[in-house]
């Protein structure tokens, strides 16, 4: 569809397209309401009827820090550096958790909408990008126990904290390029409900969640640094607790290479998913 | 290209779906990459429908066009390239002005959300502005009737509410053209009436319309001019009585007396088969005479056992008028396939007649379709129009009554007094 407003009143064309499909942000950034409106929705929606509601995003990561503790910290006896086991798996988790959300929540999102493709047009890049930006609100508020956590234990986080913001910038950018990918595939092949369980099971534990990057032999570090998440993890550590990760243990061009990779999956993400939204309302 | 007056402009539209599609819907990869590896160039000419099929025509600015045919026609898929939800595979479509669609009521209502919550997920949907939702907020409530209970989830709604609800924000809609799929046939009547009046304001209101409805006397109260799709193409323009008389001829043609019954669009344990019309001797037959006593045959299939299973067919006129249903008695069935003779001994007035037919089990349906096979019922029993016996009601109230003279007149009316 190409809409051009000439003179008085807006003209659509509407023909059959091939080949790459222009993205269409001015699309998306008319349609910044319904965004908002989708991304309230989820959020407003996702602890209905639950007794803890809201708690259950401190709970969450709180439980999994906690077993963590007791196997790695405890059984285990990783490693942790300069900090207490439980801070260094919290600060760990909190990140990944949103990455794993908004990953999971954004394949699945073209599919359970499936009610409005086939009802309604609005650009579908909402969809996706709504999911990745309400698994964002969880996190903030799990973020106010980590704090919590931190005066507890009587860390006060470096200055690095300005970065933070790039960080997550960083985790959203590559959940939503692997999201788009899969959002798109999930409507041809419902394979990928069952792949994604796994994707982030095996994901999680190439990252440096539950260990650190110290642990790895150093000849594999690149390798690590490969992943968009180690950075995202390790920087979200080295930002809040001061641990030495992102310059002791990852040199800078490999931190270029893992970022450049999460833009590249962003940008053939959205190619990908707008070339195939075609056909989304006669295959969903 | 000058276009001033023209609002929408469809030039060779088409649109090729493969057959069964949507049974591929849980297409896993395994079948991708065997289908990869096969190879077996286009897709062969019988897997293939045009559901349209150069489609081409005009629709002026401020002209209310109606779309009919039936199922299957392409009403619904046309609509969809229109409202861009869809792509045409060639041809292609102006529309000139903001475009509004409106394919189904309360699309994107939440259960747990409230009633005021949901107006605006709704009305951002359909692509309306909040300051525009605030600012006719309260109309809405209004028109809706939902009142105090706006601020309940609606879930607690029953499901006539949250039609009401949906169709209230629509109403608020404001583009230059508004595409409408049958979605009048909502509520109660009292609320359909409403519908009805407020479609009418918008269509004199100057904006363009293009209303798809099965509904007759909708479609003539509504628009000023028709479109006849019939298996993907175009078959008939012109004013809307031409087009409706169309419509409703051509579905007689023929009057068949046997109609194959569509298969189910989920899976069920019970499916229709055919429904034959006959007469009392047992002929096939599809236009009955007004004194006629007839027959409708269903024939089903239950594929394992089903409790309290009732058989049922229902009459509709062309206006959606729902006629008269009847019920077969409760049955324990296992599988196998199945037949019923329902008699037809009512005094039906002239009319045409569609029909519907559900299949449930402990009033749980398993099986439903409508808008299906065409019966006429006329004082000359053929597929000519009937003369006598029209616009009295759906049934024939006939007496033996002669009419009697009471008492001699002294003055006639014009007479001349001597």
């Amino acid at each position: 569809m190409t809409t051009h407003s000439s003179s008085a009143l807006p003209s659509t064309t509407i023909e059959p397209t091939q080949g790459l499909a222009a993205l269409g942000l001015k699309d998306v950034w008319a349609y910044r309401e319904l965004l908002y409106f989708l991304v309230w929705r989820d959020v407003k929606v996702r602890y209905k009827q639950t007794v803890l509601g809201v708690l259950w995003v401190v709970l969450q990561p709180l439980v999994s820090m906690i077993i963590f503790t007791v196997l790695f910290g405890i059984l285990l006896q990783v490693d942790s550096g300069t900090v207490p086991y439980p801070i260094f798996a919290f600060a760990g988790l909190l990140p990944w958790n949103y990455f794993s959300q908004a990953l999971n929540r954004s394949s699945t999102s073209v599919v359970q909408s499936s009610h409005l493709i086939t009802k309604i047009y609005f650009p579908r890049l909402v969809i996706p990008i709504s999911a990745v930006l309400s698994s964002l609100v969880d996190s903030a508020i799990a973020f106010i126990a980590l704090i919590v956590l931190m005066i507890g234990y009587g860390i006060v986080p470096t200055a690095g904290l300005l970065l933070l913001p790039a960080l997550i910038l960083l985790a959203m950018a590559t959940a939503l390029g692997f999201g788009l990918w899969l959002a798109a595939l999930n409507v041809h092949y419902r394979d990928v409900g069952y792949l994604l369980p796994f994707l982030i099971q095996i994901w999680m534990y190439v990252t440096p969640v539950v260990y650190g990057s110290n642990l790895v032999p150093e000849r594999f570090r690149f390798l690590l640094s490969l992943n968009p998440m180690t950075g995202v993890v390790e920087g979200f550590r080295w930002a809040l607790l001061g641990t030495a990760a992102v310059q002791d243990y990852l040199s800078a061009p490999l931190l270029g290479i893992s970022m450049a990779i999460s833009l590249l999956a962003l940008v053939t993400g959205a190619f990908f998913f707008r070339s195939t939204e075609r056909t989304f309302a006669d295959i969903v | 290209m000058i276009m001033n007056d023209i609002a929408i402009r469809i030039e060779n539209l088409g649109k090729l779906y493969q057959i069964g599609a949507r049974k591929k819907r849980h297409d896993t990869m395994r079948d991708a990459l065997v289908a990869s590896f096969r190879r077996n160039g286009t897709p062969k000419e019988d897997k293939v429908i045009w559901a349209l099929k150069d489609v081409s025509f005009d629709v002026k600015r401020g002209e209310v066009v109606g779309i009919i045919g039936s199922n299957g026609a392409g009403k619904s898929t046309l609509l969809k390239i229109l409202s861009h939800i869809t792509e045409p595979t060639s041809g292609r479509a102006l529309i000139n002005g903001r475009v509004s669609s409106l394919l189904e009521v309360g699309t994107g209502f939440h259960a747990e959300l409230t009633g005021r919550e949901n107006i605006f997920l709704n009305g951002a949907i359909m692509g309306m502005k909040k300051k525009e939702i605030e600012r006719q907020f309260d109309e809405i409530v209004a028109f809706s009737g939902v009142g105090k209970f706006i601020d309940t989830p609606v879930k607690h709604y029953s499901s006539g509410m949250s039609v009401r609800l949906g169709f209230s924000v629509a109403a608020y809609l404001e583009p230059e053209v508004l595409l409408v799929d049958e979605v009048l046939a909502v509520g109660d009547l009292a609320f359909q009436r409403k519908c009805l009046g407020r479609m009418g304001d918008v269509a004199r209101s100057g904006r363009t319309v293009l209303f798809v409805s099965h509904t007759m006397s909708a479609v003539r109260k509504l628009c000023t001019r028709g479109v006849l799709l019939d298996e993907g193409r175009v078959t008939a323009t012109g004013s809307i009585d031409e087009t409706v008389n169309a419509y409703i001829a051509r579905t007689a043609c023929g009057f068949d007396s046997f109609v194959k019954l569509p298969a189910p669009s989920r899976e069920s344990i019970a499916m229709g088969i055919s429904l034959q019309f006959m007469s009392a001797e047992r002929d096939p037959q599809a236009s009955f005479h007004l004194d006629q006593a007839w027959y409708i045959r269903l024939d089903f299939e239950v594929f394992g056992p089903v409790e309290h299973f009732i058989a049922s067919v229902g009459l509709r006129n062309f206006d959606m008028v729902p006629i008269l249903t009847f019920w077969s008695e409760p049955a324990d069935l296992g599988p196998g396939r199945y037949t019923i003779d329902f008699r037809v001994d009512v005094p039906l007035s002239s009319t045409d007649i569609t029909f519907v037919v559900g299949l449930s089990s402990y009033e749980r349906p398993l099986y439903y379709v409508s808008d299906l096979g065409h019966v006429r019922i006329s004082d000359v029993a053929s597929g000519e129009q009937p003369l006598r016996a029209k616009g009295g009601g759906l049934l024939l109230g006939r007496q033996e009554g002669k009419i009697m003279r009471t008492t001699a007149s002294r003055n006639t009316p014009g007479s001349v007094q001597p």
